[in-house]
């Protein structure tokens, strides 16, 4: 142990916290002076704490960490102070950091296919930083490589280590990750946005492991978010920062429970929640400030429904409140109490129309039914001649129907066949297997006017706002595309694009605006908007909340659900979050490599999933209530999706079933013998495709 | 359906916060289309308004201005004075005079009519070329591609030169609208190339997806929508193309068709002039400056077309 080690290491038996930030700055240079992306951030980690940090993107709750491990490119200044174990690390040159970084304060990035280095073996990078700091022979750290790749949780491990980033899937490489950052024993673990882009499934493992990692090295960890239910279940402490600041502190029970700074509110009532399905999501007005152009006063100021005079005025200071070490920067804290501020909620609830009569689903016209619908892709080898060596079954037989009214939500892991079934749908052409009838009309039966006629019933929104507007038509050109495809004269069009705008709750003025003029939110708006203008039936929606941020999402979904009553619209809801889906869908179908693996109503799908996957599914979603997220049971689905070019025998979940694992050698068998069929299992109204369905209560009540 | 403005459906973000002082939605806004916005913010660049003048300038001196030289001072492009020489510019001659008495300002004029004729439509027509088969070729794919892409490839590999020497013979009374298309027939490959390229990346795009799912047909997409997201290229092909096709037409009318003595373009002078450009510089010297200004007054024209087409242009200003 040298000197310095000493010496900190007696300043920690002092009292002094673990990791000390004070006052941390960071401005990057801008075309018009510097502009601020942290303004001032505190906080303190204790070992062994967890710290959550959340916040929407642009909020600086990266670039605070990247500050703190001396990460950030050169025309960022960094002032304020960032003290592990008393140890000054702001200022630090680069090569006094390299000997911190990776040793004392480890990082798992977000995109872990781009923080691992392509042309070297996973093995070797791992065996790289532990040769780097504690200068083993290359063999003992290779074999420490692979001990580290076994203890998470990497099959085969010492043939896997000698395998390339790019074979292993987006789970597997989080991992691989979270081995490299554990591998020198950190004091403090940085964890930036660890499971944003992987599936819920993947993202419960991921979670898992992070948490056995931590309590193999007792390494305090900083869990940086945007997800507030990632926070409720694994974090101690939370940080929310809003526009560079931290505007909420403490610890994570009494700061869901009872938050005191109106955008935490926000934030929380903003997000669609499993257990909670009938309540309305209240959105937070407006958007995130340019942080190069702050208002004078409370950043929040423009979207806070409480706002007061002093608040345009004076940023307050995050200050003491409601005991407990708990901070809040807000003028009003001490008058807010449980989301209430003199008894009236903070956010009051949005008025979204509800149905007045509910005429029994089997009465209702259908309007979309698809029956046993398959897509296959083939592999080919060979440039010059073609062979067909194999195949890939996107979507294998799946059947569904869709009635007047109401909103069916697809949802399956990425990879599931989602996509490629409402493009199925979408193009209106007949199907390779199965057929497609919109409205009664069979497609494949279809000539080309007939099909340009249906387009009218079946329109759609797309995930990304950005890439689904044309950037060089102005809205309202986007927005009477459609109309003009089917000869509406010029003058009612632009009647209809006012009155369309007005609908999603735009303004006319914005016709003449462009598509980047615009922010996310409202972008996905005039994408409704299109959708809407040739009065459509059916509306397929394609992820259409998951590009955006939770207080913009809140708005779009109380528009869509608004919109669904008033229009009388039917909804074809793709998703991978089941929390929207819950909030938004009155049937549920549940799609697992090209098959359907349960199809009910969404009541009895969530409350009572009879599938293992569902069941899986469910347990994998975090619930932002720590009470309630932490007595929660995990079931963890083994491993990552088969491929689908070669599925297991029998049941194709099998090979991930939690069920499975436990059952009997007989009842085992059965299901690598026999592939279930979709079919109603007694209890709920639902179908599921297990031999040995059982419902289960995952989600608490 | 009637959709009354519900104030209920709580926008997340009802007034853009950066436009202040926005006025309530009301009835009567004016919807614009495209072709207005763009030519309201063309309108709006000075440099590209003032390019124009003096390309319109140009055509006017260029038809009219013989006539009015005439009338004052008796000389066309095609007669000769034979008591001056190769003589510099003067109050009779205004640009001067050639080895065998030609007068310089007469040429240059009669020059700079072709050369407008043919420098832009050569640019109109082989863009043009490009991007349609380019942008076909890319959105459709399978056959048409290909079929398109062996024409392409063809011309590619096959000496223009020699195709222009053997059709030269065919073509040699036909005049210089002949020209035109051969110049443009083969400048278009390269271009078309890069822009089936481009369409490749776009067709993926899903403002595409969506155009097609509202029941847009393909030349509906390929005009309105493929491009359009390619025009700053387009453009700046167009403009180089100008130029390429002044030039181009001088080596041409070298082998013998296109514009033939005793007419004249502003290429054939400045290939004459070239010789004498240090010692003789009238020769030279109007006829490269006119091409010169020609050129630049395209190309900033181009630019202002650019930036009004392109609505992330932060020159071009807002888009009201």
């Amino acid at each position: 142990m040298t000197i310095q080690e000493q010496s900190t290491t007696q300043q920690a038996a002092l009292g002094a916290p673990l990791l000390e930030v004070r006052d941390l700055t960071v401005e990057f240079a801008g075309e018009d002076g510097p502009v601020p992306a942290v303004r001032g951030l505190s906080y303190t980690l204790e070992p062994g704490e967890v710290l959550g940090i959340v916040g929407e993107s642009g909020s600086g709750k990266s670039v605070s960490s990247l500050a703190v491990m001396g990460l950030l490119p050169g025309n960022a200044t960094v002032r304020g102070s960032a003290k592990l174990r008393g140890e000054e690390l702001v200022g630090r040159s680069d090569r006094d950091l390299a000997r911190i970084r990776g040793r004392k304060v480890a990082m798992v990035f977000q995109d872990p296919l781009s923080a691992l280095t392509p042309v070297y073996s996973i093995g070797d990078q791992i065996a790289e930083t532990i040769q780097v700091h504690q200068g083993l022979s290359k063999q003992a750290a290779t074999a420490r490589a692979v001990e580290l790749l076994d203890a998470v949780g990497i099959p085969n491990a010492v043939q896997r280590a000698k395998a390339y980033p790019h074979e292993f899937s987006g789970g597997m490489r989080q991992r691989v990750m979270i081995a490299m950052a554990i591998a020198n024993d950190p004091d403090v673990l940085i964890a930036d946005e660890p499971t944003t882009a992987l599936d819920v499934t993947i993202q419960a493992q991921v979670l898992e492991l992070l948490d056995t990692a931590r309590q193999m090295t007792n390494a305090a960890t900083i869990m940086i978010t945007h997800d507030l239910g990632v926070v409720a279940g694994i974090a101690d402490r939370i940080v929310v920062m809003y526009a560079g600041k931290a505007v909420e502190s403490g610890p994570v029970g009494p700061v869901y429970a009872d938050p005191r700074m109106p955008y935490t509110i926000g934030l929380l009532g903003s997000v669609p929640r499993l257990d909670r399905p009938g309540q309305s999501l209240t959105p937070i007005e407006g958007t995130p400030p340019n942080v190069a152009h702050l208002p004078t006063g409370c950043p929040f100021v423009t979207r806070c429904p409480v706002r007061i005079g002093i608040c345009s005025e004076v940023e307050p200071a995050l200050e003491e409140t409601a005991g407990g070490g708990r901070r809040a920067a807000c003028h009003r804290s001490e008058e807010i109490e449980l989301g209430l501020i003199h008894g009236a909620p903070v956010f009051p609830p949005p008025a979204i129309a509800e149905v007045r009569e509910e005429v029994p689903r089997e009465q209702r016209d259908a309007v979309l039914e698809v029956e046993g619908l398959a897509k296959r892709f083939p592999i080919t080898k060979g440039a010059v001649l073609r062979r067909r060596i194999g195949t890939i079954t996107a979507v294998d037989g799946i059947s569904f129907d869709i009635r007047q009214g109401e909103a069916l939500g697809l949802v399956g892991e990425s990879g599931c066949g989602k996509t490629t079934t409402i493009m199925q749908i979408l193009d209106l052409t007949a199907p390779e297997e199965g057929t497609v009838r919109v409205l009664g009309k069979d497609v494949s039966g279809l000539n080309a006017g007939a099909r340009k006629e249906l387009r009218r019933d079946v329109q759609v929104v797309f995930q990304d706002p950005m890439a689904s507007l044309d950037p060089r038509l102005p809205v309202g050109d986007i927005i009477d595309e459609p109309l003009r495809v089917f000869g509406m004269p010029a003058e009612q069009r632009r009647a209809r694009v006012r009155e369309l705008l007005q609908l999603v709750g735009l303004s006319p003025e914005h016709a003449n605006r462009y598509p980047a003029d615009f922010s996310g939110g409202q972008r996905q708006r005039i994408g409704i908007a299109r959708a809407l203008a040739l009065e459509p039936k059916l509306l397929v929606l394609d992820e259409p909340v998951s590009a955006l941020d939770v207080s913009i999402q809140a708005g779009v979904l109380n528009l869509l659900e608004d919109l669904k009553v008033r229009l009388g619209l039917s909804y074809l809801f793709v998703a991978h979050d089941l929390s929207v889906v819950r909030h938004i869908a009155d049937r549920v179908a549940v799609m697992y490599l090209g098959r359907l693996v349960e199809v009910g109503s969404s009541d009895d799908v969530f409350e009572r999933p009879t599938h293992p996957y569902t069941q899986a599914l469910l347990s994998a979603v975090p619930i932002p209530d720590p009470v309630a997220e932490r007595q929660r049971r995990r079931i963890l689905v083994r491993g990552d999706l088969p491929s689908p070019a070669n599925l297991p025998s029998g049941c194709r979940f099998r090979s991930r079933c939690p069920l499975y694992a436990e059952l009997p050698a007989d009842r085992q068998q059965k299901c690598i013998d026999v592939d279930p069929p979709l079919a109603d299992h007694g209890g709920g109204t639902q179908e599921s495709a297990c031999h040995w369905a059982r419902e289960v209560v995952v989600v608490p009540e | 359906m009637s959709l009354p403005a519900d104030p209920l459906v709580i926008a997340d973000d009802v007034a853009l916060s950066d436009s202040p002082g926005q006025t309530p939605p009301g009835p009567d806004v004016v919807v614009r289309g495209r072709r207005q916005l763009v030519f309201r913010r063309l309108r709006r660049r000075k440099g590209a308004m003032a390019a124009l003048v003096l390309i319109v300038l140009l055509w006017v001196i260029a038809f009219v201005g013989p006539h009015i030289y005439e009338a004052i001072t008796g000389w066309t492009y095609a007669n000769q004075d034979f008591r001056a020489f190769l003589k510099p510019p003067s109050a009779e001659h205004w640009f001067g005079t050639t080895q065998i008495g030609s007068d310089v300002f007469a040429q240059t004029m009669r020059g700079l009519q072709k050369s407008l004729l043919i420098g832009l439509l050569v640019a109109l027509i082989s863009t043009g070329l490009a991007a349609i088969v380019g942008a076909f070729a890319g959105y459709l794919g399978g056959w048409t591609d290909k079929v398109l892409m062996w024409i392409v490839d063809l011309l590619l590999v096959i000496p223009s030169f020699l195709i222009i020497a053997i059709l030269g013979r065919e073509f040699r009374d036909a005049g210089w609208l002949v020209l035109v298309f051969l110049i443009a027939g083969f400048g278009w490959m390269i271009t078309a190339r890069i822009i089936r390229g481009m369409t490749l990346s776009l067709r993926e795009r899903e403002f595409v997806l969506a155009a097609r799912y509202s029941g847009v047909g393909t030349v509906g997409i390929v005009f309105r929508h493929l491009i359009p997201n390619m025009s700053s290229l387009l453009i700046i092909d167009a403009t180089i193309a100008v130029a390429t096709a002044i030039i181009a037409e001088s080596g041409l009318s070298y082998f013998g068709f296109g514009v033939q003595p005793p007419d004249i373009s502003l290429g054939t002078l400045i290939a004459e002039g070239t010789r004498s450009a240090f010692t003789f510089p009238w020769l030279f010297m109007f006829a490269g400056g006119l091409l010169v200004l020609t050129t630049l007054a395209v190309s900033v024209f181009g630019d202002g077309l650019r930036d009004a087409l392109d609505p992330n242009s932060q020159r071009a200003g807002g888009s009201k």
